[in-house]
């Protein structure tokens, strides 16, 4: 493993799961699997003393030290960063936004791929997550069960033969296990049907979380759907209940409110994604909800095949290093709100206006 | 609209679907909304506190819950009062120690008490947690006070119980 604080070299790359590749990637963006463990041997993060943190990262550190194939695996301690590079963690996905705000000793192992990262003194001990892009939870099931069987075998786990794995917060226990599927759903929210939709989803123990806007209000059109419960199922069962029910539901209700709206009035949909790329790839200053807001119309549109040239992983790229501390990562230096602003603008039109291919994002 | 943690101007109107009242519509500025949405998506002590409310409509007077606040872990001390208000645990012993307290709230959330999925290879003895506990605090404080052969018996002590749990995983997963 390498100990590491600088990853300024993160800031021009992306990770994999921004691909835009995968099953269903016009729309799911990426699928992610969460395992929550703790040690036998210490108290749950909340009741630990300083020491106990210290002790528990040194701990597992260690033991991740001697897994053989983890050379080129990068450990960050989160405890040295500033806040910008943790806020720069989060907007990538590798770290909660709980741990970026915590105290006291806390570390994240992140692979060179960034298809998993493992947070150590997070709410539990260890939260390990793999994510991959489009829909993909089989595989990333199997990456992180092996992952876990890894870390197992250097560590005692709390575990009861009664209730499983042992959690912090009770709505974790069993299996520790958390699927998320990150969806792209701007056609139910176009045509009104998003909530409806997820109302029947209600009844079958996953959760939605969105985020639209009302009426002229700006939106990303991303909605996550999760299971709910954790405990009396097996693993492969709660991953197969979001990835093979309730998610292809979803995605069969997005195609069809997409083909309502190419059938309705394809030369409006046109008309309205095109102006959304001009909007980005022309303005001089855009806040980073705008910016949002006109992206996940362009998705929509390349996805549509209504605007050509712009491939699906350059979209999905901006929708993360538009986001405040990445632009100022990719600038070397603090910037205000209104800077931000100019900055983000000055980096849309250089990535849209057609200058630059895929390749030459950074 | 301001948002509704802060002054700053409310830029993002979140819709939570799964409030058990129905929509909430949340009015929040970019920082908060981010927040918000970069949360697990489970929001634990809501739920928890729900549960709750449920169970203590299920029949337990005020006095029992009085007494079952009151209830401490010997291990990390937490009160079963302390659970309630944060949602979090203490430390693996409070499932055991909670263990009949647990279970309504555990059915209440999962619909189940039972594990059926994936197990260690190694584990210790559920009740072993607390003496796991104890005992590397005790050891901590001797390699402190520099008693480094009292230090040795427990470390001896810690891997004997952690032998155990595995032999006894062994066992069951040969039953099976």
């Amino acid at each position: 493993m390498i100990r590491d604080s600088d990853f300024d070299d993160l800031a021009h790359k992306s990770g994999e799961w921004l691909r835009g590749t995968g099953p269903e990637s016009d729309i799911v963006i990426s699928s992610r699997i969460r395992l929550a463990r703790n040690l036998a041997d210490f108290p749950f993060i909340r009741r630990c003393s300083d020491e106990d943190r210290v002790s528990i990262e040194r701990t597992i550190r260690a033991k991740m030290d001697s897994i053989h194939d983890w050379q080129d695996v990068r450990y960050i301690d989160l405890e040295q960063l500033s806040e910008i590079d943790r806020q720069f963690l989060v907007e990538r996905q590798l770290i909660s936004r709980e741990i970026a705000d915590a105290e006291g000793s806390r570390a994240v192992a992140i692979d060179p791929r960034e298809q998993y990262s493992v947070m150590i003194n997070e709410e539990d001990h260890l939260r390990i997550q793999v994510m991959h892009s489009g829909l993909d939870l089989k595989s990333a099931w199997q990456s992180i069960d092996e992952l876990d069987d890894k870390l197992e075998g250097a560590i005692l786990y709390a575990f009861h033969p009664q209730f499983g794995y042992l959690t912090a917060c009770p709505t974790n226990v069993g299996t520790g296990l958390r699927v998320s599927v990150m969806l792209h759903l701007p056609a139910l929210v176009i045509t009104r049907q998003i909530d409806k939709v997820f109302r029947s989803m209600q009844r079958i123990n996953v959760t939605v979380r969105g985020l639209y806007g009302e009426g002229s209000q700006y939106t990303g059109d991303f909605y996550q759907v999760s299971n709910q419960i954790t405990l009396g199922h097996r693993e492969q069962d709660l991953v197969a209940l979001v990835g093979d029910d309730v998610v292809p539901r979803i995605i069969e209700y997005e195609r069809k409110a997409r083909d309502f709206l190419v059938k309705q009035g394809q030369q409006d949909l046109h008309d309205d994604v095109s102006r959304a790329l001009g909007i980005l790839s022309t303005a001089k200053k855009i806040s980073s909800e705008e910016t949002m807001h006109y992206l996940s119309k362009v998705r929509m549109g390349v996805n549509l095949g209504l605007i050509e040239d712009v491939p699906v992983g350059t979209i999905n790229k901006l929708f993360i290093h538009t986001q405040p501390a990445h632009l100022q990562k990719l600038q070397g230096r603090l910037l205000g709100s209104s800077d931000r602003n100019v900055e983000r603008a000055t980096y849309l039109q250089c990535h849209l206006s057609g200058k630059l291919s895929d390749g030459d994002l950074n | 609209m301001k948002c509704q943690y802060c002054e700053k101007p409310a830029t993002f109107h979140i819709t939570e679907l799964t409030e058990p009242d129905g929509p909430q519509v949340m009015h929040l500025c970019e920082e908060h909304a981010r927040g918000f949405l970069q949360k697990e998506a489970a929001t634990p002590a809501a739920s928890i506190a729900g549960a709750l409310a449920k169970q203590l409509n299920l029949g337990q007077t005020k006095q029992e819950l009085a007494e079952l606040d009151q209830k401490e872990c010997p291990v990390c001390g937490i009160s079963f009062f302390e659970f309630r208000n944060t949602g979090r645990l203490g430390c693996p012993f409070d499932y055991t120690h909670f263990s009949d307290d647990l279970i309504p709230l555990l059915t209440n959330i999962h619909d189940s008490v039972e594990h059926c999925g994936k197990r260690p290879r190694r584990a210790a003895a559920a009740d072993s947690h607390a003496e796991l506990i104890q005992l590397r605090r005790e050891m901590e404080e001797a390699v402190e006070r520099e008693d480094y052969e009292r230090a040795s018996e427990i470390r001896d002590e810690l891997h004997r119980i952690e032998e155990a749990g595995s032999t006894e995983q062994n066992a069951r997963e040969e039953e099976e």
